[in-house]
C-alpha cells in the first residue's frame, strides 16, 4: 500500500501551494464583496438592510449558530450507537 | 394534430412494457419513454381533456393549465435524465416502478378530481415502497414497511377528508378548497404528510437513505413536489403554511449538521427546500406562487443531481457516510465537479439555479414585510450552506483522504449528471425561459440586482469562511458513526412498546390458559374418570359394607378389593349392578 502511495501521482489539493492560491483567492472575493456594498443601489425592504456588511455578519454569525447549537444541544440530545434501533 | 393519451398514461404504460423488452432496445425504449411523454404533454391544449363522467362526477385525467404543465415539465426532464442515470441497473422492478412512480406523480398533478388524485396518490406511495424495498437489504425492507404504514395513515386521512368532502358539496371538482371544516382539514393533513411537514417528516430521511442508488433520485423528486403541487392548487394563501414552511426549513438545518449517512443529509436537505414552497404557498401572492412553483422547478433538477453524486459515490464504494469518504475527488472529478454546482445551486449562489428561484420567495415575504419568517428564511438559507453546500461536497470529495480510488462513474451516470449540471447552470444564467412558464406573470420582480447578488453572496461567502475557521479552530463538529433520533423513534419505539405490552397481554393470556386449560384440566379430568368409579362405588357400598358390621382387618381387605377390581376392570357384575341401581335409587329420591 506505502508503495502504492509513493508511486501515485500527486493531486491538485495535495500541493500546499494549490490549497494557498484557492484559499488566497477566495479572500480576495470577501474583500471584493465587502467593498462592493459601497458601490451599489440598495432597495432594501427593512431597514436593516442597510446597515453597511449587514448579510456578511448575519451569514457568518448564523453559521456559527447553526453549528455550535448541533454541536452542543441537539446532538446530546438525540445522539444514539450505532445499532440503537437493531 | 397528433392524437393525444392523458399524460400519466405514457410513463405508466411504457414502464410496464419495460420488461417485455430484451436486448440493447431496452436501454433506448427506457430513454424514448419520457421522450415520447413530452411529446404526448406538449400537444395537449390548456383545458380539461380525458373527462370521463361516472355517477355524475367528472373524471378529468388531463388538466392543462399553467400551473400543472409546469410541474409536467419537470417531472419529464427528471424521468428522462433519471432513467439515463439508471440504466446500467439490471433489474426491472427498479426501471418498472421508476416509470409507473414518474407516471403516477403525473397523474395527480394533471388530476382535475379527487378521485383520480387519490387513485394516483395511493400508486406514488407503493411505487416508493417498492423503490425503497428494491435495494432488498434488512434496513430497506424495514424502513420501507414504516414508510408504507406512515403513508397509508396519511392516505387514509385524505380519503376520508375526500369522502366528507363529497357529502358536503356533492363535488369532487378539486380546485381551490381553503381551510374551512373537517373535510378541508383532513385533506390539508393528508397533502401535508407527503410534503413532510415537521413531525410527520420522519418517514423522509427514514426510508430515502435506504433505497437503492438511483431509485433515491426517483424519490427525492415526486413524493414531495407532488404534494407541494397540491398544496398550491387547494390551500395557496392559507396563512398557517407560511409557518410550517417557515420551520420546515430551519429545523432540518441542525439535524443535517451532525448526520453522517451524506444521503440523509441531503433527505433533511429536502425538507428544508420543501419548507421554501410550502412558506410561498401560504403567503399566496402571485409572485409568492410563482416563487414556490419556479423553486419547485430548479429544486427538482438540483436535488436529483445531488442524490445522483451521491448515488455514484455510492455506487462505486459501497459507502455513504462522512466517516468512510474523502478525497473522491481524486478519481471521480467529474462528479465531484457536479455535486459542487448542485450544491452551489442549492445554497443560491448567484449565477446558478437556486438564486433565481429561491429569492423570488423570500422577495415576496420581504414585500410583506413578515420579520419573523424572513429571518427564518435568510437563517435557512445560511443553513442550506452549511449542510448541502459545503457539507456533502466537502466529506465526500475533498476533506480527509480515505485512502479510496474509484473509479468514476458510469458513463450513463455521468451523462445524466451533466444534463442536471448544465440545466442548473442554464437557468441560473438565464432564468427569463422559466420565467416565462410561471403561472403569473414575473413582474417587479429581477433576480440580477446588485443589491441582490451582492447581499447573498455576502450571506454565502462569510458562511463559508466562518466554516473554514471553525474547521481550522477544530470547533466543527466531528463526523461520528452513530444514529440520531428524531420523531420516528415514536413510531419505531411505540412499535416496540405496542409489541412488548401485547406480547405480555396476550402471551400472559395464553400462558394462563395453557396451565389452567390445555394442562391443567385434562389432568384433573383424567383424574376424575379414573377415580370416580371407585369413590361413588365405595362411597356406596361403605355404608353398606358398615351396616353389615364389617370392621377392622376385613373392612380393609374388601376396601383393597374392591380398588384393585375397579382399576383392572374385574369388578363383579353383581356389584356394579348393586352400584348403578342404588345410585339410579338414589338419583329418583333426590328428584
Amino acid at each position: 500500500m506505502s508503495e502504492d502511495r509513493r508511486e501515485e501521482k500527486e493531486y491538485f489539493f495535495d500541493h500546499p501551494r494549490n490549497v494557498k492560491a484557492v484559499a488566497a483567492c477566495c479572500l480576495v472575493l470577501l474583500v471584493i464583496l465587502l467593498v462592493a456594498e459601497f458601490f451599489i443601489h440598495k432597495h432594501a425592504h427593512f431597514p436593516w438592510e442597510d446597515w453597511p456588511e449587514f448579510y456578511a455578519v448575519f451569514g457568518f454569525v448564523a453559521f456559527v449558530f447553526v453549528v455550535l447549537v448541533a454541536k452542543y444541544i441537539l446532538r446530546p440530545i438525540v445522539e444514539r450507537r450505532e445499532d440503537y434501533y437493531d | 394534430m397528433i392524437s393525444t393519451v392523458p399524460p400519466a398514461a405514457v410513463l405508466i404504460a411504457g414502464g410496464l412494457l419495460v420488461p417485455l423488452i430484451k436486448g440493447k432496445w431496452k436501454s433506448a425504449f427506457m430513454l424514448l419513454v419520457p421522450v415520447i411523454g413530452f411529446i404526448n404533454l406538449i400537444h395537449i391544449p390548456e383545458g380539461a381533456h380525458f373527462v370521463f363522467t361516472v355517477f355524475g362526477q367528472d373524471i378529468i385525467f388531463a388538466r392543462v393549465d399553467k400551473m400543472s404543465l409546469l410541474f409536467g415539465y419537470v417531472y419529464h426532464i427528471i424521468a428522462f435524465t433519471s432513467m439515463l442515470y439508471a440504466l446500467h441497473v439490471r433489474d426491472d422492478l427498479q426501471h418498472v416502478t421508476g416509470l409507473v412512480y414518474a407516471g403516477s406523480a403525473l397523474g395527480v398533478v394533471f388530476a382535475g378530481d379527487l378521485l383520480s388524485l387519490f387513485l394516483f396518490w395511493e400508486m406514488l406511495t407503493i411505487c416508493s415502497v417498492l423503490l425503497i424495498w428494491s435495494r432488498r437489504r434488512t434496513q430497506s425492507i424495514r424502513a420501507g414497511y414504516r414508510y408504507l404504514l406512515v403513508h397509508a395513515v396519511g392516505g387514509l386521512v385524505l380519503l376520508a377528508g375526500i369522502v366528507i368532502h363529497l357529502k358536503q358539496t356533492g363535488s369532487i371538482a378539486f380546485g381551490h378548497l381553503g381551510l374551512n371544516g373537517t373535510a378541508s382539514l383532513l385533506i390539508f393533513l393528508g397533502f401535508g404528510i407527503n410534503s413532510a411537514w415537521p413531525i410527520f417528516h420522519a418517514w423522509l430521511p427514514d426510508a430515502y437513505p435506504e433505497a437503492t442508488p438511483t431509485g433515491t433520485v426517483f424519490l427525492s423528486v415526486y413524493t414531495t413536489k407532488t404534494a407541494v403541487y397540491t398544496l398550491a392548487r387547494g390551500f395557496a394563501g392559507t396563512e398557517i403554511l407560511i409557518w410550517i414552511g417557515a420551520i420546515m426549513t430551519v429545523f432540518p438545518v441542525f439535524f443535517a449538521v451532525i448526520e453522517n449517512n451524506l444521503r440523509r443529509v441531503l433527505s433533511y436537505s429536502l425538507i428544508n427546500q420543501v419548507g421554501y414552497m410550502v412558506c410561498g404557498i401560504g403567503v399566496g401572492t402571485q409572485m409568492a406562487i410563482n416563487g414556490a412553483v419556479s423553486h419547485v422547478f430548479a429544486h427538482c433538477i438540483y436535488k436529483a443531481l445531488l442524490f445522483m453524486s451521491m448515488g455514484a459515490v455510492l455506487h462505486r464504494t459501497g459507502k455513504i457516510n462522512c466517516t468512510a469518504l474523502g478525497g473522491l475527488y481524486r478519481t471521480m472529478p467529474f462528479t465531484a465537479t457536479c455535486c459542487i454546482i448542485a450544491a452551489a445551486s442549492i445554497s443560491g449562489f448567484p449565477l446558478l439555479s437556486g438564486f433565481v428561484t429561491k429569492s423570488m420567495t423570500i422577495t415576496a415575504v420581504g414585500n410583506h414585510h413578515m420579520v419573523v419568517v424572513w429571518f427564518l428564511l435568510m437563517f435557512a438559507s445560511v443553513g442550506v450552506l452549511e449542510h448541502a453546500g459545503i457539507k456533502v461536497p466537502y466529506f465526500a470529495f475533498f476533506g480527509h483522504d480515505s485512502g479510496m480510488r474509484p473509479k468514476e462513474a458510469p458513463l450513463n451516470m455521468r451523462f445524466a449528471m451533466g444534463i442536471a449540471a448544465f440545466l442548473c447552470i442554464a437557468i441560473g444564467l438565464y432564468p427569463y425561459p422559466l420565467y416565462d412558464l410561471l403561472p403569473y406573470p414575473v413582474v417587479d420582480f429581477a433576480p440580477y440586482t446588485g443589491a441582490h447578488v451582492v447581499g447573498m453572496a455576502q450571506l454565502l461567502l462569510f458562511a463559508a469562511a466562518a466554516f473554514v475557521l471553525l474547521m481550522l479552530a477544530g470547533v466543527y463538529p466531528p463526523e461520528k458513526r452513530c444514529v440520531n433520533l428524531d420523531v420516528d423513534w415514536f413510531y419505531r419505539m411505540g412499535g416496540r412498546l405496542f409489541y412488548y405490552i401485547a406480547d405480555k397481554v396476550f402471551n400472559g393470556i395464553n400462558g394462563v390458559s395453557d396451565r389452567l386449560i390445555a394442562r391443567g384440566l385434562p389432568k384433573v379430568l383424567g383424574q376424575l374418570s379414573r377415580r370416580l368409579p371407585e369413590i361413588l362405588t365405595l362411597g356406596t357400598l361403605l355404608p353398606l359394607w358398615t351396616a353389615a358390621g364389617t370392621k377392622g382387618e376385613a373392612l380393609q381387605r374388601k376396601i383393597v378389593k374392591t380398588r384393585a377390581a375397579l382399576e383392572t376392570g374385574t369388578a363383579p357384575v353383581g356389584i356394579s349392578a348393586a352400584v348403578a341401581t342404588i345410585f339410579l335409587v338414589l338419583l329418583f329420591l333426590m328428584m
